[in-house]
């Protein structure tokens, strides 16, 4: 492998990376914040995708299709709160399993009533449709590009949100010590409902800005889940800092071991998990939640 | 209406007519005495196929082509009403032997349809082969089931993973091409697909430069197309199907590899996603068994009546499944309906000759179809068939006994 060649790779493991961030940030956000475990995280990854797809048919736009696919996430998220997740908060892990499993059926079934069980394809908007030659055989879409700008800004700006603002500041204690919080006067409910919502639309958003290249197709979800745990997982649950480390690592294991070890390429990615876990089994940034 | 619409008129009616009076005719057919008592049950038909993940609309493809031969014969094969019993096996290899034990044993069917997954399918064989439960497979490909493990009871309407692939090497060679990357997903279907093409393509004095794999079903691969942009080879054999097809061909093209260097394999990169790959699959070639254009009688009637019935075009995996359907028509009509006469029905099957909407095929002894293999070029929504790559083409069905 040359020079070039290694530095693209780069680029290609990064890139992956950051698109991981963007749901896997939700997912922690949820779990670490809430004490959620949202298994159907990549179900609202998927409904972003399909809004994409809808919406950008409806108005042949995708930006106006994002705009619009993100307003109804919101709400999404903010109804699914406020009807079911509300009602889990003290109970077991294992009922949230229960119930976000079966919600992943119900948006699978949704799916499949609304859309069908066709592939769809999202085109790529006309002034990113188009690629910069690296060398004289690859070129490098320019979309997947933008993509990674997008990411980078939104990690700028979860991180100023998180650490910098004073909603970020409620979040932070709500998740550290929920009842002092609430003996303070702070709207710990709404606090919750706002970090679900935002957790969704992430997810959402994820799924609408990969739609172009990653299309849209029953079960979409469920790919995106796994991987996404074992983000979280080797991130630190509840780490915004950790979870990024963790994807671009990710997002690079994945992208050597399919050139480098071509036939381990499945396991790069959980050897790289147990691994992480047997050298810190709190995950990476545990502490900094 | 014009003199064109009259027949489709004609034909819905008579669709409409006979699943009205499908349950109705029960008591008033002819019944031979001796099977007097089976005649009044229904046959029972297991359909095990994928109706959620990466291939549910193959599986609803199957099953719709199924019930529309099914509808064509008014609803009976060999005299008898078939009763479905349908479980999705969500191409989940883990599952297969419990759905298919639900099928076999719970259910108690006459015979299971099943199914689109490889490995699931493996699965099935092994059930198959311990209880002597009649499997007919419309899709899965795994060579083994018609190879080491074929059995009497084990039939195949669709093809080997062998069949399709191996003819790719042939047209890639005599194109010119002298060297190959190849590029799939990691699990038996993939693996044999490319074992197949490099067996054609080496035989001829082609060299394969690097065998690249994915994890199934994982569809990131911006990584393997740098690798194959970096080896410059003359060609790409790949397989995939359903989404990871749409992606792989969007992302090939995206990468700017589409008109350095051509990209080819089974049919299955192009089949059914066309609209979703738009642009970017313009030109590629690919073999397969069925394709767009095949100008016989039957392959006229077949399409009319499946976009009239489900508004969609049948595709190869429809295909496959209408011929189940056949298939198992010829096991029943030679007995009667009397599924329990397993040994004629056995027979039946074995030498039939199939008149299907890809070309008429026959049955090899290893109970796999002998069929041509088609060169088709993709024009605008459609996978042109421009000739055929292989005539009469065999699986060598290495390892089967009964050949």
């Amino acid at each position: 492998m040359d020079l070039n060649i290694f530095l693209i790779q780069f680029l290609n493991g990064i890139q992956y990376g950051l698109l991981l961030f963007l749901v896997a940030s939700g997912l922690t956000l949820i779990f670490g914040i809430m004490g959620i475990i949202n298994l159907a995280h990549g179900s609202f990854y998927m409904v972003g995708a399909y809004l994409a797809f809808a919406f950008t048919r409806a108005t042949g736009n995708l930006g106006l299709a994002i705009l619009l696919g993100l307003a109804a996430a919101v709400v999404l998220g903010l109804v699914l709160e406020r009807a079911l997740i509300r009602v889990l908060y003290q109970r077991d892990h294992l009922y949230q399993v229960l119930l976000t499993y079966g919600l992943i059926l119900v948006f699978e079934e949704l799916r499949s009533v609304l859309f069908g069980n066709d592939v769809h394809g999202v085109p790529i908007p006309q002034w990113l449709s188009y690629s910069i030659p690296l060398t004289d055989t690859l070129s490098y879409p320019v979309y997947r590009v933008a993509i990674s700008g997008v990411c980078v800004a939104l990690v700028a700006g979860m991180y100023y949100l998180i650490n910098r603002t004073r909603l970020g500041m409620m979040i932070r204690a709500g998740a550290s010590n929920r009842e002092m919080v609430q003996s303070l006067g702070i709207n710990i409910k709404l606090i919750y409902t706002a970090v679900f919502a935002l957790g969704v639309a992430l997810a959402a958003f994820a799924g609408m800005i990969a739609a172009p290249i990653a299309s849209v197709f029953p079960g979409m979800g469920n790919q995106i889940l796994i991987i996404s745990f074992v983000v979280v997982v080797i991130g630190g649950i509840g780490s915004i800092t950790g979870t990024l480390l963790s994807a671009l690592l990710i997002g690079l294991a994945d992208t050597f071991g399919q050139v480098l070890l071509p036939e381990l390429a499945g396991m790069t990615v959980y050897l790289v998990m147990a691994l992480m876990l047997l050298w810190r089994p709190q995950g990476m940034f545990r502490k900094s939640a | 209406m014009t003199a064109d619409n009259k027949p489709s008129g004609s034909r819905r009616d008579f669709l409409k007519t006979a699943a009205a009076t499908a349950g109705l005719a029960a008591a008033g057919t002819f019944v031979p005495a001796r099977f007097a008592i089976g005649q009044q049950a229904k046959v029972k038909v297991g359909l095990m196929l994928p109706y959620t993940g990466t291939f549910a609309q193959l599986g609803d493809a199957i099953t719709n082509a199924f019930k529309l031969y099914v509808a064509e014969k008014g609803g009976k094969l060999g005299g008898r009403e078939l009763e479905y019993y349908v479980v999705d096996d969500e191409s989940n290899p883990a599952k297969a032997t419990d759905n298919v034990n639900r099928l076999i044993t719970r259910d108690k069917v006459d015979v299971v349809v099943g199914t689109v997954h490889s490995g699931v399918l493996l699965g099935m064989v092994k059930v198959a082969r311990e209880t002597g439960a009649l499997l007919i497979c419309p899709n899965a490909g795994a060579d083994e089931a018609t190879g080491p493990l074929c059995a009497p009871n084990i039939f195949r309407t669709s093809f080997t993973n062998w069949q399709p692939a191996h003819p790719m090497g042939k047209v890639f060679y005599e194109k010119g091409y002298k060297t190959a990357v190849t590029i799939t997903w990691k699990y038996a279907a993939g693996e044999q697909m490319v074992n197949s093409f490099k067996e054609g393509y080496t035989k001829l004095g082609g060299k394969i430069l690097k065998e690249l794999y994915l994890p199934f079903p994982q569809v990131e691969f911006q990584a393997l197309l740098t690798e194959i942009a970096s080896l410059k080879p003359d060609c790409v054999f790949s397989f995939f199907a359903g989404g990871g097809a749409v992606k792989f061909v969007k992302d090939y093209a995206a990468a700017g590899l589409k008109d350095k260097i051509p990209l080819g394999g089974p049919g299955f990169l192009t089949d059914g996603t066309l609209e979703a790959q738009g642009a970017a699959a313009q030109g590629l070639l690919t073999t397969l068994h069925y394709g767009d254009g095949i100008e016989t009688e039957i392959n006229k009637r077949f399409q009319f009546n499946y976009a009239k019935t489900y508004r969609s075009r049948p595709d190869v995996y429809a295909v496959q499944g209408y011929d189940a359907a056949q298939l198992l028509a010829l096991g029943l009509e030679a007995v009667k309906g009397d599924i329990g006469a397993r040994k004629n029905v056995i027979k039946a099957m074995e030498g039939a000759k199939i008149v299907s909407p890809r070309g008429t095929w026959t049955m090899s002894k290893a109970h796999n179809p002998i069929q041509d293999i088609y060169l088709r070029r993709v024009e605008g929504v459609e996978n042109k068939v421009i000739g055929v790559a292989w005539k009469a083409l065999a699986d060598p069905a290495r390892g089967c006994k009964m050949t």
